[in-house]
């Protein structure tokens, strides 16, 4: 059976988010706050890393930490319990003495407090001994190879017709290349766990985006058998990516409960530490090349995309997908090259590939534009495909330009004038910039919901899904409602847990679509099994392994970003007092919080336009601008008017419910539209971010 | 962070005397500061003498139209105080652009003036940095440098000081008073913070045990016209990549009118607010114009050392200062 | 350790005495914890929140002594019979405070990890705003600041400077300028950004 598509009664309208009490008292409970669950008070286990960043552990010496009043054990290579399987690299902590980059994990230490913790860290001392060949921890210090795939399972090349012919044949030619820095998910609640082992089962209680994931990557890895392994998370705060995939603080962690033997342990990765530890997105070198007629009707396009990965564990960036389907062109063409350095491992950070590539892309548009002399709108209405140019699938629902020409007359373009630089109000130099928006809808097979008929036409509803914010609690439950035809407050829903059914990831904006086709399978199949009245007590279970066959159609949600930017004439400051992104997104579920995800991207794409860059020290190999201070984020102060809208669409070629995932489109294109903003106020074209007021000073 | 013995002190002589004796001791105040280092392991004192119940929390006009303020008011407290938002608006500007509401709901008036520098490699344990380990190197020379000095640096130290409110202090010629185990003495703002020359472990002139009891300020026509103007990466909550405190005393009115006093201090160029007294000597005298200005601040920044990452600061230092001083005079300088 | 005439001197282990949410208690700590620490790890008090443990976040705010306070950054002993509320003590019984209410109508949050701290915020932001204090883009120092009195931006930039100590990385800063808004009776923006 497959799911078929369902009748939105509560989809579309607003429901208040469901956890919300908890969440603005504060009793929502996070992963290390569950001390009152456990059978006795934890042991603090705080992480001690290295200060090389290649070169082996010669020894430990937990001497002077142990003679701390209340540090209990200081676990390292020697000590820690062996893996099963050490086969992930990242996870392998503490199995030996090698040092793959600065900030790996290096010992453990477990105290009765974190104070004691924290000092017992600072006591231990580790002797390291550097590689004979030098550590490289800068893209120039090694040399790019290609990838056998980047994230995703992307080919990292692809080519069609004579890119280099077709340049060399365009009156108009884009030539440049833009950079992206190193840029962390920084979520507010730091990775954490709690972990107890009872001699049997491994429980933990994980900051994560998928339970499931977490429990049979570390309890393989462990080996631990099926079921012995049992994650939870209620409440996660924020992952942004970070936690869609273990990372070496969780392996740490299970490891300290190991060793307390009984003893729960709970490990809060410091601020600092999760520079390191816990994936970030990687500098990205973007050459793009745009060959154009002199109406600016595309003929070639081309990105060239270059990162970096951890020698340690391989990671791609997958930087130049997007310029694959965004915009016709005869000759197209797309690399992928990768630097493997002595660093820390980069992983998953909202959005990825399209943010970075799509800054680079949308600036070398508007750069053509500004070349031949045509409205930025105008040049992407001259380039729409009729088909995917990559897949050559048709489109389903493909409506970029509807999203540009709204947000156009709601943004008051028509009345720009392209002149750039022209514009002071005040102290300010004022312009606007545009830029598209894209992000596939990815579909996530293996999800299984449990239906039981709780009787009086109330049901309960399980799936191993987490909420990390997203408002995935209660949206499913929306989806729960409609799929059974009952109210939503006839739904309790269950979910955070793996003794609940197996869930994928909340990521790639793939988790409402997979887990809702999930429930909304379970749900039909109930009603067939069961009727329209079934028993108390009577459960369905059902696993979604597609929806529907989505070969032949190529399925993305499109959306146009606008932003004011205003720069200050003797400072440089840029300020962005003004944004709108216009969405299509198939089916929204719950405006109210879908509303906040698209607000969310913006004002993210808005901080990684401005302020966020990881500067690693190329004499030590760690970031070590790795904290709150340093490392800036977007502050209420920076952020303006901000307003989004969508279309009013479904697409049940995409879901049973109408709607394709919405999590990361709001980040893609925010950082071109601010950087093509400020070309306009200042006529400075900036082609690395941040666009910092160094940039703009006169 | 080390195991602490934690003392409350109830009289200031008293709590001087107990830090004097021991070298391995440290005053509390707010804490924003210190207690961030405890953690990170940048401080690492065996006992803290807790000087924030000392009752040194008034702000008291003085005969002159000067201000004495205690070293526990809060930053806050201060900031919105009717006699500094009337008298000496850049002391006001200074703290309400430091930090955030909460932090200066608790740091402290003398705890301001001796937070110590942001350098990251200061802050980094595991890395050199001459002024938290003394000869074991300076990091930030050849590292991140977006935040460094660019006036007074030596080859020990590029780092800043990072209060905004020493900067107003500096460019009102504040006095502070402090209590050491010989009794009181006065010391002229300008001189309470030292560039780092061999010793950017001292960040200023006050011997262990030396505690800061009150600043004064005397009210003058530049303190009535004085504002502060911070240029930072983030719209707030973030430090200075440049500051300005400017007060200005003008003769008449237009464009004709002759700077008869000006003052001039900038944050984050130097080891200690940096007093622009060339910048000051240019504009004294003249008519104030973009051009003047401009030469002023030249003046000032002839001998700054800069990198590739804190180049922008001299031209960042123009805008500043062009645009307070555009507020204190009332028209448009360009 | 010397026994001292300067006041209280505190061991390694000391007991200080908090009043949380209205619960009064005697709680042993280290020297070394911080206010933070002692609510969250000795009293289980898990509505304060740990974003940065170094000021730099402002999840761990509450209200001291009736003004809004980091604890990530205090050191508990010094802080001996403070009066703590965190969001969980803001209410009145099973009612929420009004700021509280007003996130939840505004959807101020997504992940709700540093909403407690941005609800104890913008309580005490208002108090301070109630006794006229101005902000860093106040642009008169001696005028008399009220949020109502000046343009409506203006109003906006006024609550966005006062709130930029509390961060919040799902970037639900709209909504809870919404929701300050609201809580304070100042007009609402007008929306239109449902499908169409």
């Amino acid at each position: 059976m497959t799911a078929t598509p369902i009748r939105p009664r509560s989809m579309g309208t607003h429901l208040t988010r469901l956890d919300g009490h908890e969440k603005v008292t504060g009793v929502a409970a996070y992963a290390v706050e569950h001390a009152l669950d456990l059978p006795e008070r934890p042991l603090h286990a705080w992480l001690v890393t290295s200060t090389i960043a290649r070169g082996t552990v010669e020894r430990v010496d937990a001497s002077d930490a142990l003679a701390h009043p209340g540090v209990v054990q200081v676990l390292d290579h020697t000590s820690a319990r062996r893996l099963a399987k050490p086969d992930d690299a990242e996870l392998a902590v503490l199995q030996d003495d090698a040092i793959g980059f600065r900030g790996q994990i290096v010992a453990v230490v477990l105290a009765e407090t974190s104070e004691a913790a924290r000092e017992g860290a600072r006591l231990v001392r580790v002797h390291q001994t550097p590689a004979a060949a030098p550590a490289e921890v800068v893209l120039d210090d090694g040399e790019a190879y290609a990838p056998e795939v980047a994230n995703a399972g992307h080919e990292p090349d692809t080519t069609d017709g004579d890119v280099d012919a077709a340049l060399a044949g365009a009156a108009v030619v884009v030539d440049a290349t833009y950079t992206t820095p190193h840029e962390f998910n920084s979520p507010m609640e730091p990775h954490a766990v709690t972990a107890v082992w009872d001699g049997e089962h491994l429980s933990m209680w994980d900051s994560t985006q998928s339970v499931h994931g977490v429990a049979s990557v570390i309890g393989r890895a462990l080996g631990l058998e099926r079921g012995k392994t049992r994650v939870r998370a209620p409440y996660v705060g924020g992952g942004f990516g970070s936690k869609g995939l273990p990372h070496a603080p969780e392996m740490a962690a299970a490891l300290a409960a190991f060793a307390a033997d009984g003893r729960p342990v709970q490990l809060a990765v410091t601020r600092q530490q999760m520079f390191s530890l816990t994936g970030y997105r990687t500098q990205t070198v973007s050459r793009f090349r745009l060959g154009a007629e002199p109406d600016g009707r595309l003929l070639a396009l081309s990105h060239d995309a270059l990162s970096q990965t951890s020698r340690y564990k391989e990671f791609v960036e997958q930087t130049a997908t997007s310029a694959r389907t965004m915009y016709a062109a005869d000759a197209r063409a797309t690399t992928h090259r990768v630097v493997p350095l002595d660093v820390a491992v980069p992983a998953w950070m909202r959005a990825p590939g399209e943010m970075p590539g799509m800054f680079a892309q949308e600036v070398a548009m508007d750069e053509l534009a500004v070349a031949c002399g045509v409205d930025p709108i105008q040049l992407r209405l001259r380039n729409e495909p009729d088909v995917d140019p990559d897949t050559g699938n048709l489109f389903n629902n493909r409506r970029l330009l509807e999203c540009l020409e709204r947000g156009a007359a709601r943004f008051g373009w028509a009345e720009r004038d392209p002149e750039p630089g022209v514009r002071l109000d005040g102290d300010w130099r004022v312009g606007t910039g545009v830029a598209s928006a894209s992000y596939p809808a990815l579909f996530m097979p293996g999800n299984t919901t449990r239906i039981q008929a709780l009787g009086e036409g109330r049901y309960a509803v399980s799936i191993g899904a987490v909420d990390i914010g997203t408002g995935a609690r209660t949206v499913l439950t929306q989806i729960a409602a409609d799929a059974l035809g009952v109210e939503p407050g006839r739904i309790e829903l269950s979910l955070g847990d793996t003794e609940l059914p197996k869930a994928t990831v909340a990521g790639g904006s793939a988790g409402t679509s997979s887990w809702g086709t999930s429930i909304v399978l379970a749900a039909q199949q109930l009603r067939a099994d069961h009727g329209d009245d079934p028993d108390a007590g009577v459960e369905t279970t059902a696993t979604s392994e597609g929806y529907p066959d989505m070969e032949n159609l190529a399925l993305h949600s499109f959306g146009a970003v606008f932003a004011e930017t205003r720069v200050h004439r003797w400072t440089g400051e840029v300020r962005v007092p003004r944004m709108l992104g216009v969405y299509s997104v198939g089916r929204v579920i719950n405006p109210t919080t879908a509303r906040s995800q698209f607000l969310g991207g913006l004002v993210m794409g808005l901080s990684g336009a401005l302020f966020e860059e990881g500067y690693r020290d190329p004499r030590f190999g760690h970031v070590v601008t790795q904290d709150l201070a340093t490392y800036h984020v977007a502050s209420h102060a920076d952020v303006g008017d901000l307003q989004v809208e969508w279309l009013d669409e479904e697409d049940t070629a995409a879901t049973p419910m109408g709607s394709r995932g919405i999590g990361e489109i709001g980040i893609v294109g925010t950082a071109a539209a601010i950087a093509n903003a400020t070309f306009h106020a200042t006529g400075t074209r900036v082609r690395d971010l941040p666009l910092t007021a160094d940039h703009f000073l006169t | 962070m080390k195991e602490l013995t934690y003392v409350r002190a109830t009289d200031a002589a008293e709590a001087v005397a107990a830090v004097t004796a021991d070298p391995d001791a440290r005053f509390l105040a707010g804490g924003t500061n210190l207690v961030d280092h405890l953690k990170l392991g940048v401080a690492t004192p065996g006992s803290l003498v807790d000087v924030s119940g000392l009752p040194l929390t008034e702000v008291e006009s003085l005969p002159d139209g000067g201000v004495r303020i205690g070293a526990n008011v809060r930053n806050s407290d201060l900031a919105v105080h009717p006699l500094l938002r009337h008298g000496f608006g850049a002391v006001s500007r200074a703290l309400l652009a430091g930090a955030s509401g909460q932090i200066r709901n608790q740091a402290t008036t003398g705890g301001n003036l001796l937070q110590r520098t942001r350098c990251v490699y200061f802050q980094d344990s595991s890395t050199p940095c001459n002024k938290r380990e003394p000869g074991s190197g300076c990091s930030a020379i050849g590292g991140y440098g977006r935040y460094d000095a660019i006036l007074g640096t030596s080859e020990a130290c590029v780092a800043t000081h990072p209060s905004d409110l020493a900067v107003a202090l500096a460019a009102l010629d504040a006095t502070v008073v402090v209590l050491g185990p010989d009794g009181e003495r006065r010391v002229p703002m300008g001189e309470l913070h030292r560039l780092p020359g061999h010793h950017p472990e001292r960040d200023t002139t006050l011997a262990h045990g030396e505690l800061i009891t009150h600043v004064e300020l005397a009210g003058s026509p530049v303190a009535r016209r004085s504002t502060y103007v911070k240029a930072r990466d983030r719209a707030s909550y973030a430090f200075a990549l440049v500051s300005v405190a400017a007060g200005l005393e003008l003769d008449g009115e237009g464009p004709d009118a002759v700077v008869t006093d000006v003052r001039l201090a900038w944050g984050g160029v130097a080891h200690k607010p940096w007093r622009a007294t060339a910048a000051e000597d240019v504009l004294r005298g003249r008519p104030l114009d973009a051009a003047a200005v401009r030469e002023a601040v030249d003046a000032e920044t002839r001998h700054a050392t800069t990198t590739d990452q804190n180049a922008y600061k001299p031209a960042m230092l123009r805008g500043v200062t062009t645009s307070a001083l555009t507020t204190l005079a009332g028209r448009d300088l360009a | 350790m010397p026994p001292s005439v300067l006041g209280t001197v505190a061991g390694m282990e000391t007991t200080v005495r908090l009043t949380v949410d209205g619960t009064p208690h005697e709680v042993s700590v280290d020297t070394r914890t911080t206010l933070l620490d002692a609510l969250r790890e000795r009293l289980d008090v898990h509505t304060v929140k740990k974003g940065c443990d170094h000021g730099q976040c402002g999840s761990c705010t509450v209200l001291l002594d009736d003004r809004r306070h980091l604890t990530c950054l205090a050191l508990a002993v010094s802080y001996d019979g403070a009066t703590i509320t965190t969001a969980d003590g803001l209410g009145e019984g099973d009612d929420l405070h009004p700021v509280q209410q007003a996130f939840l109508n505004h959807d101020g949050y997504q992940c709700g990890y540093c909403t407690p701290g941005q609800v104890c915020s913008a309580v005490g932001m208002l108090e301070e705003v109630k006794q006229g204090h101005p902000s860093h883009v106040t642009e008169d120092l001696e005028a008399d600041v009220d949020l109502d009195a000046e343009g409506e931006l203006m109003v906006d930039e006024e609550i966005k400077e006062r709130m930029s100590g509390n961060l919040c990385r799902c970037g639900a800063y709209r909504g809870i300028v919404d929701a300050i808004r609201e809580a304070a009776g100042l007009e609402q923006h007008e929306r239109q950004e449902a499908g169409a």
